[in-house]
């Protein structure tokens, strides 16, 4: 198993992810230059936070036409997992690997803090260690992210459950004011209707750490970890407990 | 454009702001009249701002020594050993003028500015702070509503400026201070300090060594943005044309940054970089004879191979021109190749401009031809120094406060210093700022009295705060400069750390004023003793003089940054109280005043001689009060509630200071306490408000905050108890198993233990004297204070960022 971390020249999160699959999880992970096409190697690819190419223009309409895109395309095409993490997933929908758009927060300010998302859909490799409706505890930090699409988009997105983390209170409520950023139906996170590809605005890397002020990210990141290994194991796959868990709705 | 072939008159001389002594001694170094570019580039190399010409006499004042300094002052930053092979650079800038003529760009330049200096010395940054100072941002009647206005906008316009450099940079934004007063009203301060970690054998200094290395320029391309910013902009008064020199002000662009940093990292690793400098104030011109003069050797450069984003730009231009996100290194000849591979890879022009030179030159060639030639340490280090004049200011007259009558009701007072913005919350401004990236953030912004940052690898962490008080400084700056490094120093004790080094950027008026001067002969003075007490060296800093506006001067405002060590980054403490149940302890340094409660008799008080401010005979009312309205009369409540800005600062006692300080280092290094937070401005009302508020936030998960339950005695008037602003304490909780080992170590350092009262769910009450002296619903407080600042600024048409 190995994790790719893509590195674009103005990437900022590219080491804290890498510490937090690396270090914190212990899992072989390697960084991607952003001119490489080469994922072969990879089982899963993470497109870290930061500002890809400055982002002066549109965030991420620059880095949907990178090298590395091109091979993040096929990747994931090819049934690979992909993970966007706050620019990872501007950059998703801007090269249509994701559907919707990002405009800019409500507030139109930069927004850092702990926010709450509730799982909508554990049945992804992305969410399979979580509890149905369980809410994590995570930090959110830009001024792009509200989420948009169309009507037909979003009840498409219900339809298929597609939408994998919304936005709540710290006890699981959808209200108003559990919305940090105006995002559709507080939308803070989908999934690609064959749910290999998940982008989100909070930073799952940043909340890996009890010192940090939560260790809820690793729910997402185990996930991932359990995935790959279920993915890796000869048929008839031996589940693992964790994993045969997950898949029994509560 | 400026032309080249322009005679040099006295006139000429007179606008490039060089005195006529200052043209003779120029006139003595060349032994020739200059052209128009010498012209400029000594005028912008001798101006206040690079040359230190005013405040060199007195920073040599400074302790600058210590078995930790591994690099003193007169490098990019200053750098200090924290033990596992790594050092710590860190270094506070001032962007005071920038920042009111353009707020955001002014503001995402200095932080640009400061993160340079710090990527230069080879170290990645891992954290800035941010020292803001504006006039008032609510109705206040020493301010226009038009001011006000402007204030709100260029707080806006400042925060959305460091959190558009910052956040792209990818440094996180981990604390600081913000404070109003109407002296900053056409001059508010923008001090940003940014602190890096490098290998201490990998560090990088800005030395160009070995004859005919090649002098290699790196990053974006010279505009003609910027040019005389250090000479006119940093080193002159604020006029009504003031302005109209927006265009002196840089664009920042924090993507370039961002690649400079990784391609710069980078290409040290190469082992073929021999010295590199930014490219900060006075540009080409400050780089090439800094690094030539610190060397001890020549550079000769041809501005025909700098890149140029304009075109037919004059040698004056380039040399002085201030673009951002530039730098100038010197590579071993013959493997220049493996310097610029690094560049090419992160998509930067890197240019060789010339070569290193055994003359002691800067030679500065356009097209092959001489159009400078000065000897470059001359121009560096040679440069005017002045003593100048120093006059106190004439006596005060001035009327002290009168203090409210017993059993008062002191709750709604309490309200509106929370409502103030000083002390209002502050997280409007830090939610715009990524403090969290590189997630090393373990006490981030509000969450405890510094911010606290792991070294990853290790078991350490680094604490660091800001702080400054302008309104105590200018009531008597030699006590007012003690009490900012005491509280910086307090600050990082209460996280749990040890005072390790300081850095200062000192904020004045016209130094060409006796009385301006006075103020910053003084203050470098307090800041010298306070800092020889408690054993931290200052390894850097920053002048700004000419923070005037139309003659008037601002607050004189030293901001001293210190840096802390924590051995055990599991051990810092944050402000929130933690459980309810557990003791609130006022820990006192000033162990005999709590021993035997008697308001007024301060250790040093009696010595008299410290203290050199004249002090006029106040207008005496009930005399045995008197003490106590002297120092209140300096406090944020007489500002806030009464509207009384007199008396004089706390008396500062500096060795309780420093067994304050070192019994909470040894606290938290057992574990023994559960929260710390030290009593500065609003005093131990807000001390305790702010526990409860910040217990709040921690908790937003579970449960409700918790609140304070509290029984004070004393004989001093119930407002000067609650709200003073002595120092030298710090509000600690501790659970009740616990209390016994904290007087222990409480004892061994002679620090005072007054148990206060209970942490508690119910209301926020503080009793005096078996009277009720606060008694409110801690939501009610939070509500007021988490939403104050916002209240003031929001509908005021901010402009955004």
């Amino acid at each position: 198993m190995k994790f790719g971390v893509v590195v674009f020249p103005g990437s900022n999160c590219d080491h804290d992810t890498y510490h937090a699959i690396g270090t914190v999880l212990g899992q072989p992970v390697e960084f991607v230059w952003h001119q490489s096409e080469q994922l072969e190697n990879f089982d899963a690819i993470i497109l870290p936070g930061g500002f890809a190419y400055g982002d002066y223009l549109r965030t991420g309409a620059i880095a949907r036409f990178s090298p590395v895109m091109r091979a993040v395309a096929r990747f994931a095409n090819s049934g690979g997992l992909v993970l966007g993490i706050c620019n990872g997933f501007q950059i998703l929908l801007e090269a249509g690997l994701l559907p919707g758009a990002m405009l800019r927060n409500t507030g139109l300010r930069f927004i850092c803090r702990q926010v709450h998302i509730r799982v909508e859909n554990v049945l992804t490799p992305f969410t399979s260690a979580a509890r149905p409706g369980q809410v994590l505890k995570m930090p959110i930090a830009h001024s792009e992210g509200n989420y948009f699409c169309d009507a037909a988009t979003l009840a498409e997105l219900e339809r298929s459950e597609q939408i994998i983390f919304r936005y709540t209170t710290a006890d699981g409520r959808e209200d108003l004011a559990a919305n940090p950023n105006g995002s559709l139906a507080n939308i803070a996170g989908i999934a690609n209707r064959e749910r290999n590809v998940v982008g989100l605005m909070p930073h799952p890397e940043r909340a890996v750490e009890a010192a940090l002020g939560s260790a809820d990210g690793l729910v997402i990141l185990r996930s991932l970890v359990e995935s790959l290994v279920r993915r890796a194991e000869p048929e008839p796959a031996r589940m693992r407990p964790a994993a045969v868990a997950a898949r029994v709705p509560a | 454009m400026i032309e080249t072939d322009i005679k040099v008159t006295p006139e000429l001389v007179a606008e490039h702001g060089l005195t006529a002594e200052e043209y003779a001694r120029l006139l003595a170094i060349l032994g020739r009249e200059p052209n128009i570019t010498e012209l400029g580039i000594f005028s912008v190399m001798w101006s206040e701002h690079c040359s230190y010409k005013s405040s060199k006499v007195h920073l040599k004042r400074l302790p600058t020594r210590g078995a930790q300094v591994l690099q003193v002052p007169g490098e990019n930053a200053g750098v200090v050993d924290i033990g596992d092979g790594l050092c710590a650079a860190f270094k506070i800038e001032s962007h005071n003028h920038p920042s009111y003529v353009e707020p955001f760009q002014g503001a995402a330049t200095g932080v640009g500015g400061i993160l340079r200096d710090i990527f230069t010395m080879g170290a990645r940054p891992i954290a800035v702070l941010d020292s803001l100072r504006f006039g008032p941002i609510s109705p206040d009647p020493r301010a226009s509503v038009e001011e006000v206005a402007r204030n709100r906008r260029v707080l806006g316009g400042v925060v959305g400026g460091i959190a558009f450099y910052g956040n792209c940079f990818g440094v996180p934004t981990v604390g600081g201070e913000v404070s109003f007063e109407p002296c900053y009203n056409g001059n508010p301060l923008v001090n940003v300090l940014a602190l890096g970690i490098a290998k201490k054998d990998e560090l990088f200094l800005a030395r160009a060594r070995g004859v005919g290395n090649p002098v290699i320029y790196v990053g974006a391309k010279t505009g003609r943005d910027g040019i005389h910013g250090a000479s006119l902009l940093a080193s002159a008064e604020f006029t009504e044309e003031s302005q109209q020199k927006r265009p002196n002000v840089q664009v920042g662009d924090p993507f370039m940054e961002k690649l400079l940093l990784e391609a710069c990292l980078e290409a040290m690793q190469t082992g073929a970089v021999v010295a590199i400098q930014d490219m900060g104030a006075a540009g080409l011109t400050c780089s090439t004879c800094e690094m030539a003069s610190r060397g001890g050797t020549g550079i000769e450069i041809d501005l025909a191979r700098v890149p140029q984003r304009e075109t037919r730009m004059t040698p004056y231009e380039i040399m002085l021109s201030e673009s951002q996100e530039r730098m100038l290194l010197v590579a071993e000849r013959g493997r220049e190749r493996e310097v610029l591979d690094v560049f090419a890879k992160w998509g930067l022009d890197a240019v060789e401009i010339g070569r290193v030179t055994d003359d002691t030159l800067l030679r500065v060639r356009d097209l092959g031809k001489v159009v400078a030639e000065i000897p470059a340490h001359a121009l560096a280090e040679e440069g005017p120094v002045y003593q100048r004049p120093l006059a106190p200011p004439a006596p005060r007259k001035e009327k002290l406060i009168e203090f409210a009558s017993e059993g008062a009701d002191l709750t709604e007072n309490l309200l509106r210093l929370l409502a103030s913005p000083v002390i209002a919350s502050k997280r409007w401004i830090f939610e715009q700022y990524d403090y969290m990236v590189r997630t090393n953030t373990l006490v981030g912004p509000g969450a405890g009295d510094a911010a606290v940052v792991r070294v990853k690898e290790t078991k350490r962490a680094l604490a660091l705060s800001l702080d400054g008080n302008g309104r105590w400084c200018r009531l008597d700056p030699r006590a007012g400069a003690m009490h900012a490094v005491a509280e910086a120093a307090r600050n990082v004790a209460c996280v749990g750390a040890r005072p390790w080094a300081a850095t200062n950027c000192l904020n004045f008026g016209n130094p060409e004023k006796p009385e301006v001067m006075w103020q910053f002969s003084e203050v470098v003075g307090g800041i010298a003793e306070a800092c020889c007490a408690f054993g931290i060296p200052i390894t850097g800093g920053n002048v700004s003089f000419y923070n005037e506006t139309l003659g008037r001067s601002i607050y004189p405002t030293p901001v001293l940054g210190v840096l802390g060590l924590l051995e055990d980054a599991s051990r810092a403490v944050a402000m929130a109280f933690r459980t309810e149940g557990d003791v609130i302890v006022l820990l006192d340094g000033r162990s005999e005043i709590a021993q035997t409660p008697a308001p007024g008799r301060h250790p040093d008080r009696s010595e008299g001689s410290l203290r050199e401010i004249p002090r006029p005979a106040p207008l005496r009312g009930a005399a045995a009060r008197n003490d106590s309205a002297w120092e209140f009369s300096s406090s944020e409540y007489a500002k806030t509630i009464r509207g009384i800005v007199t008396g004089t600062p706390p008396a500062i006692d500096l060795s309780a200071e420093k067994r304050l300080i070192e019994c909470l280092v040894a606290l938290a290094a057992e574990g023994a306490i559960q929260s710390a937070h030290d009593v500065s401005e609003g005093g131990l009302a807000v001390t305790l408000a702010e526990c409860c508020f910040a217990s709040h936030d921690s908790a937003r998960d579970k449960s409700e905050g918790l609140s304070a339950d509290v029984r004070l005695e004393g004989q001093e008037p119930a407002e000067a108890a609650l709200f003073g602003e002595f120092g030298a304490r710090a509000v600690v909780s501790v659970a009740v198993r616990s209390l016994a080992r904290l007087r222990e170590v409480a004892a061994q350092y002679q620090v005072a233990v007054r148990e206060l009262g209970t942490v508690t769910s119910g209301s926020f009450r503080i009793e005096y004297n078996g009277r009720t002296g606060v008694c409110a619903p801690v939501e009610s407080l939070r509500d007021t204070w988490a939403g104050a600042l916002e209240n003031a600024l929001i509908g005021q048409g901010l402009r955004e960022g």
